[in-house]
């Protein structure tokens, strides 16, 4: 990338770091949603995150990797889905009934997808 | 109007309503399964959102089951209602039938048995304890440890029982949110220098001055509010509690020791109640509670002449909607003896 006359003088364009509803991509929402239906029921209450041992010492966060999805907001999802370990307390303890650990393993697949233009 | 009224339940919604036909002139029999009637709200001891003391409500109750169109029933349960032309027989379980013109159905709501949420321990770890067990601690106006010792620190867990698939409650009991603001209210005027977390996943201020009592639980006495639900609660080496919880806001796990925890239990469709509706055949809904008629205009209509239901026997209810409730119960009992 070449510097701009404005970067020589320290100014530069900060990203945006508003999710743009209009130009976000849902394809991963509707490829989970459709094949782990219970994925659209969560209400956030952070119950799998407690519980997950993954959550402990990695960023790993069920609840908001769920929100992240709905958004369609892919990009901190790539390395998210790496770090869960599958052992399915989070499925234990969700109050909604989620199938937790299908939702990370679809996600996963999705992503995968969604990167080779397969969505 | 010389008939008679079954009232299914002496708690608020069926003293209400038998007080209210005793008052039109209407003989009724109350069927209460404890010994005494007054239901609930008896082990109470403040009430949301003015705190006034239950006693002030349970003293207008016990007033108002004092009439003498009144009989009062209790240690006993109805097994079932029996429909014939224009009038019921009503089986009660000490073996004798009652005879009478309409039945209204008051059966109320059980408190969830915290104990089937074993992952908060209620029942192993006794620093874990109920929203009603709390009551009765205000009532003497001792919040101590199960060792006697002063809290420093005191969490409340909302939604036991309520919200939740695993306990096959999926419904919002509706007044825990603010009971929980409430009892953290009382504790911090009772303990000020204790803290207090309502560990919550959102708070439902349906009710006038429900709102205002939440803000004042923050302006005034300083109460914490985390937005997550509590995974677990485990004892600790030094003999506290400690809680598992995503701080959601935050986006990260917390973890917290207390040194009583306290599970704000959900209602329940009673099992007296849900034995009666099979038995008599009554229909109930998602919830298990009883389904009325119509949910806007019909709450209180059974979809079966002549029976009709008050209270929390339909769904969650505070005490206010619950007297209203039974008052339009027996609206619906006179405007049916009328038509019949």
């Amino acid at each position: 990338m070449s510097a701009t006359a404005a970067d020589k003088f320290g100014f530069a364009i900060n990203r945006t770091r508003l999710i743009n509803y209009d130009t976000t991509d849902r394809k991963v929402r509707g490829y989970i949603s459709e094949r782990e239906p219970s994925f659209r029921l969560c209400f956030a209450c952070g119950g799998c995150t407690a519980s997950c041992t993954a959550g402990q010492h990695t960023t790993f966060n069920l609840r908001r990797m769920n929100t992240y999805i709905r958004r369609g907001e892919i990009a901190p999802l790539r390395e998210e889905v790496t770090r869960c370990m599958l052992c399915g307390k989070c499925l234990l303890v969700c109050p909604r009934g989620v199938n937790t650990r299908n939702v990370v393993a679809v996600a996963s697949e999705a992503i995968r997808k969604f990167e080779r233009n397969e969505l | 109007m010389d008939k008679h009224v079954v009232v299914i339940g002496g708690g608020v919604a069926g003293i209400e309503a038998a007080g209210t036909l005793a008052e039109m002139g209407l003989r009724v029999s109350v069927i209460e399964k404890e010994e005494e009637a007054g239901g609930h709200i008896t082990g109470w001891h403040a009430l949301f959102p003015d705190r006034r003391p239950a006693k002030e409500v349970t003293e207008y109750l016990r007033h108002r089951i004092r009439h003498n169109n009144i009989t009062l029933i209790t240690k006993a349960t109805v097994e079932r209602i029996n429909h014939h032309g224009h009038s019921f027989s009503v089986n009660v379980s000490d073996g004798t039938s009652l005879n009478a013109d309409a039945v209204i159905v008051a059966t109320g709501f059980d408190l969830f048995d915290a104990r089937r949420k074993e992952e908060y321990g209620y029942g192993i770890y006794d620093d874990v304890i109920t929203s009603a067990d709390l009551e009765i601690m205000f009532a003497s106006n001792k919040v101590l440890t199960s060792a006697g010792k002063v809290p420093s620190r005191i969490g409340f867990v909302h939604c036991v029982g309520s919200r939740d698939e695993k306990v096959n409650n999926n419904h919002c009991s509706k007044v825990c949110c603010v009971t929980a603001v409430k009892q953290a209210i009382e504790v911090r005027e009772i303990l000020p220098d204790c803290e207090v977390f309502c560990f919550y996943m959102d708070m439902r201020m349906f009710g006038p001055l429900y709102e205002e009592l939440y803000r004042e639980s923050q302006e005034k006495y300083n109460v914490n509010y985390i937005r997550g639900k509590v995974s677990e609660a485990s004892s600790t080496i030094n003999g506290r509690v400690s809680v598992r919880v995503e701080d959601t806001l935050a986006g990260r796990p917390l973890k917290m020791e207390i040194d009583l925890l306290v599970l704000m239990v959900g209602m329940e469709m009673s099992k007296t109640g849900e034995r009666l509706a099979e038995a008599s055949g009554l229909s109930t809904g998602v919830n298990r509670f009883l389904k009325s008629a119509d949910h806007h205009y019909g709450s209180n209509e059974s979809g079966k002449k002549g029976i009709f239901y008050a209270g929390t026997c339909t769904a969650p209810m505070n005490i206010t909607d619950t007297i209203s409730h039974a008052r339009a119960a027996v609206t619906e009992t006179i405007n049916y003896l009328n038509s019949r």
